[in-house]
């Protein structure tokens, strides 16, 4: 037996209701889909046959030399990005992006120096990729790790997970890019290997063709898995070593002399 | 409930509206720039009114592919649009593909569309100016616009627009 | 037993109008604060190559953390079975909602592409801890809707405990998920502990009590309702064993890390040669945040003192917030140690050396917009529904509430 005058408020009720019905109708109905992020796989295109990587070799380093960095700058249009009007110098340097630059170390008991150019390691077991929470940062079925700047989000969770730092942010508008390299504020970035040059069938680095050009050849590029490769063959003869290799993330750049 | 006929009713008219208005193409005239490569050409990738439709799908397919598969030189290349598209601006070079007026604007601004792409991707056709990656063994025909060589020229001439087109119908 | 009447808070039109005219100030000027970040790019603010998460994420992580404590209070209501706290659950629940809210609106308009948020809600790796904190946070609003909803319906008051319960390892596991943000970073000395997901956990009790404590007395206060001392009593001894647990845990982790060699590096920066972050440390942390409220709560002078009780809540908030502070940023500041045995003599990219970090303007704006956020949505959440009790007078019969 309903009697009319002790019946609670309905509007407040209803109105509550409709809103959250009205609120899970507009967040379902632009048919949004859960796609999880894959990485490669097709037929066409790269395969995993290759696996591109770069041996260094830091006694060939020479001391004031920054050939590969300049040249990778220029090559990738990094040296399109301005500097922002009235930036000090110490954020501009801290702000600005660089895929490759250059180390000098000195041994803490001996003394010895020694020079490196130090870039994405283009890892086998990529730590950036396990965090990307949109697979935006992904490795490329020849082994080349880079970025889907179409997916990334700018959230920075891959800077914070390399052991080698070498992921940049874009932290402005850029003006002007190379049709190869692609960029733009708020997405990050890092050494892809040249993989437009790759991909056209130029096996070579900018900054191995460079380093090579100012007669040091202290790095060299090439197919991991083809043992024809010079490559492979420095590996097979020359000590190399991982750096960080107790990390065990099996890196596709490897260094000798350091 | 009789009291929401008269809301239910104009809903009703007013998403009939929307529908009827999104069945129609809206702009009928063309949005090509004069003074560009395209102005040159009948169609190019597809018939116009597939590509304004679904320019933005093919973009995206293509770009899966590129980027995650590397697969180059595919028929729906946001570099070859620009190439074709963008207009000149009278002192040699050319004017930003997005830039108020030009090819992109025409039509995004009237449907309100933001364009993400050129916050990324570059606004004029790659030719003489900072370095383009160079191809050691020349380009495989591929490549227009690309991956063009310093002093290389990025206006097609007509055998090169002839195997253009070729390829495009081909695929 | 007696039952408890909830309803909706009142205050004079003015006061509660003003309130809120005085949050949606904040708001606006974090909004606006965010549009500058947003339009210039990331470069108008401190976070840089090295140092990359800065401030807002530190009011993300805190807030983010300190709801799911929030939710604590109705949890031991309906989980533990704590007579005391049942009426209290309803409002805890909102609490957690809003401070939830607030946190993830820092985080996402912090993101270098804010326009992509339909990408980051639609494409997952699973792989990736960052996506699984997405899901959970999302399933956390969802929970917890329906938590309260069980508590304020009569209809579906059959599913109370079962909520509760959901709700309860929900907050567990998503909490753990937000520690291991942190914990599943090899990369950096200052991180890659396994440790990290309790010690989030119980920061997570600590922080959400406070803002529980504080948050309570206020709406008390601002409506002019009674609030139990006894009440209050038992809230302020939970909130001094959380608060001694966090200081259990931050001790034995950097116990550990001091045994550790490898880790001496990192160690001593946070303790002792990192300028502002070992200030942080001990002056924020320990002495600020740990040390006074834990005299203030179990010291016979301050036994009944309102006050205290809320200057030690308010005390734990400002050190555990140092405390994020130092995790989040000092630990990035940090350099990457890449050649063990060697010092970095020259480096273009500040390798081997303490980044630099000055948080600006706009970066503490968009975080106190997202404490703004929270608390309006407790405002009109309280104000709108039925979720505080009218009378939250000590029981006489200590054995019902």
């Amino acid at each position: 037996m309903s009697n009319k005058d002790d019946r609670p408020d309905m509007k407040r009720r209803e109105f509550i209701g409709k809103t959250v019905l009205a609120a899970g109708a507009a967040s379902v109905a632009p048919g949004v889909l859960l796609t999880v992020a894959k990485a490669g796989g097709k037929s066409r295109g790269v395969s995993s046959d290759v696996r591109y990587g770069l041996l260094i070799d830091t006694n060939k380093c020479a001391d004031d030399c920054t050939a590969c960095v300049d040249a990778c700058n220029r090559e990738n249009g990094i040296d399109l990005v301005e500097r922002p009007k009235g930036q000090s110098d110490d954020d501009w340097n801290a702000q600005r992006p660089q895929w490759i630059r250059k180390v000098q170390l000195k041994d803490k008991q001996t003394g010895e120096i020694t020079n490196l150019p130090m870039m994405c390691q283009h890892c086998e077991f990529p730590p950036c990729v396990d965090v990307c929470p949109t697979g935006a940062s992904f490795k490329r079925a020849d082994g080349i790790v880079m970025v889907d700047r179409h997916t990334c989000i700018g959230c920075r969770y891959c800077m914070m997970a390399c052991p080698y730092k070498a992921r940049s942010f874009i932290h402005q508008n850029v003006a002007q890019q190379l049709v190869n390299a692609p960029r733009g504020k708020g997405c990050v970035e890092s050494c892809n290997l040249c993989v437009h040059r790759i991909d056209a069938g130029d096996m070579t680095t900018a900054c191995q063709e460079a380093c090579e050009k100012d007669g040091h050849q202290a790095i060299v590029f090439g197919d991991l898995k083809d043992p024809d490769s010079k490559l492979a063959k420095l590996l097979k003869t020359k000590s190399s070593r991982q750096i960080r290799a107790d990390l065990e993330l099996n890196t596709g750049v490897r260094y000798t002399n350091v | 409930m009789p009291r929401s006929t008269g809301i239910k009713r104009f809903a009703g008219m007013l998403l009939a509206g929307l529908f009827a208005t999104l069945a129609t193409s809206a702009q009928s005239d063309s949005v090509v720039t004069p003074g560009s490569k395209a102005a040159g050409m009948d169609t190019c990738v597809a018939p116009t009114a597939e590509m304004r439709r679904y320019h933005m799908e093919y973009l995206k397919h293509d770009r899966v592919e590129t980027v995650r598969q590397g697969v180059r030189g595919l028929k729906n290349s946001l570099a070859d649009c620009v190439d074709c598209h963008a207009a000149k601006d009278g002192n040699g070079g050319y004017l930003s593909i997005n830039a108020d007026g030009q090819f992109c604007d025409r039509c995004h601004n009237y449907m309100a569309v933001t364009l993400a792409c050129f916050q990324c991707h570059r606004k004029t056709p790659a030719d003489q100016d900072a370095s383009s990656a160079k191809t050691s063994t020349g380009n495989q025909g591929h490549a227009f616009g690309l991956l063009l060589d310093r002093g290389e020229s990025a206006a097609l001439t007509a055998e090169e627009r002839a195997q253009f087109q070729a390829l495009v119908r081909e695929e | 037993m007696k039952k408890t009447h909830y309803s909706e808070l009142w205050c004079s039109s003015p006061r509660f109008w003003g309130g809120l005219t005085f949050l949606a100030f904040i708001i606006l000027l974090g909004l606006g604060a965010t549009y500058y970040m947003e339009h210039q790019g990331h470069w108008v603010t401190g976070m840089s190559n090295q140092v990359v998460w800065g401030l807002p994420h530190v009011f993300a992580i805190f807030m983010i953390v300190a709801a799911s404590g929030a939710l604590n209070v109705a949890s031991i209501g309906s989980v533990f079975g704590g007579p005391m706290y049942k009426p209290l659950g309803r409002f805890s629940a909102l609490l957690a909602i809003g401070l939830l809210a607030g946190g993830l609106m820092v985080l996402v308009l912090d993101l270098g592409r804010p326009d992509r948020l339909v990408v980051a809600m639609t494409t997952f790796n699973l792989k990736s801890i960052f996506t699984w904190n997405i899901l959970l946070y999302t399933g956390f609003f969802v929970i917890v809707g329906l938590y309260i909803w069980t508590m304020i319906d009569r209809k579906v008051n059959k599913y109370y405990q079962v909520t509760g319960y959901l709700a309860f390892f929900w907050r567990l596991v998503l909490t753990t998920g937000t520690g291991s943000i942190f914990g599943f970073l090899v990369a950096r000395e200052a991180y890659d502990a396994a440790i990290l997901a309790p010690m989030f956990i119980i920061m997570s009790f600590s922080f959400g009590l406070a803002f529980f404590i504080i948050t309570l007395i206020s709406a008390y206060w601002w409506a002019g309702r009674t609030l139990g001392e006894l009440r209050l009593a038992k809230l302020k001894h939970l909130l001094g064993v959380f608060v001694g647990a966090v200081l259990y845990f931050s001790m034995v982790y950097h116990l550990t890390n001091l045994y550790i060699t490898q880790h001496h590096g990192v160690e001593r920066f946070i303790l002792l040669d990192g300028g502002v972050y070992s200030l942080m440390f001990w002056l924020g942390h320990v002495l600020i945040g740990s040390i006074i409220p834990l005299f203030l709560i179990y010291s016979p002078a301050f036994a009944s003192s309102r006050f205290a009780i809320g200057a030690a809540s308010v005390l734990v908030l400002m050190g555990g917030f140092l405390q994020l502070y130092v995790i989040v940023i000092g630990g990035q500041a940090f350099p990457m140690n890449m050649f063990p045995g060697k010092e970095v003599v020259t480096s273009e990219f500040l390798d081997g050396v303490v980044a630099s970090y000055i948080p600006t303007t706009a970066e503490g704006l968009l975080g106190i917009a997202g404490i703004a956020v929270a608390m309006t949505m407790v405002a009109v959440g309280s104000r709108m529904l039925k979720v505080l009790p009218e009378n939250l007078e000590d029981p006489k019969d200590l054995e019902h509430a």
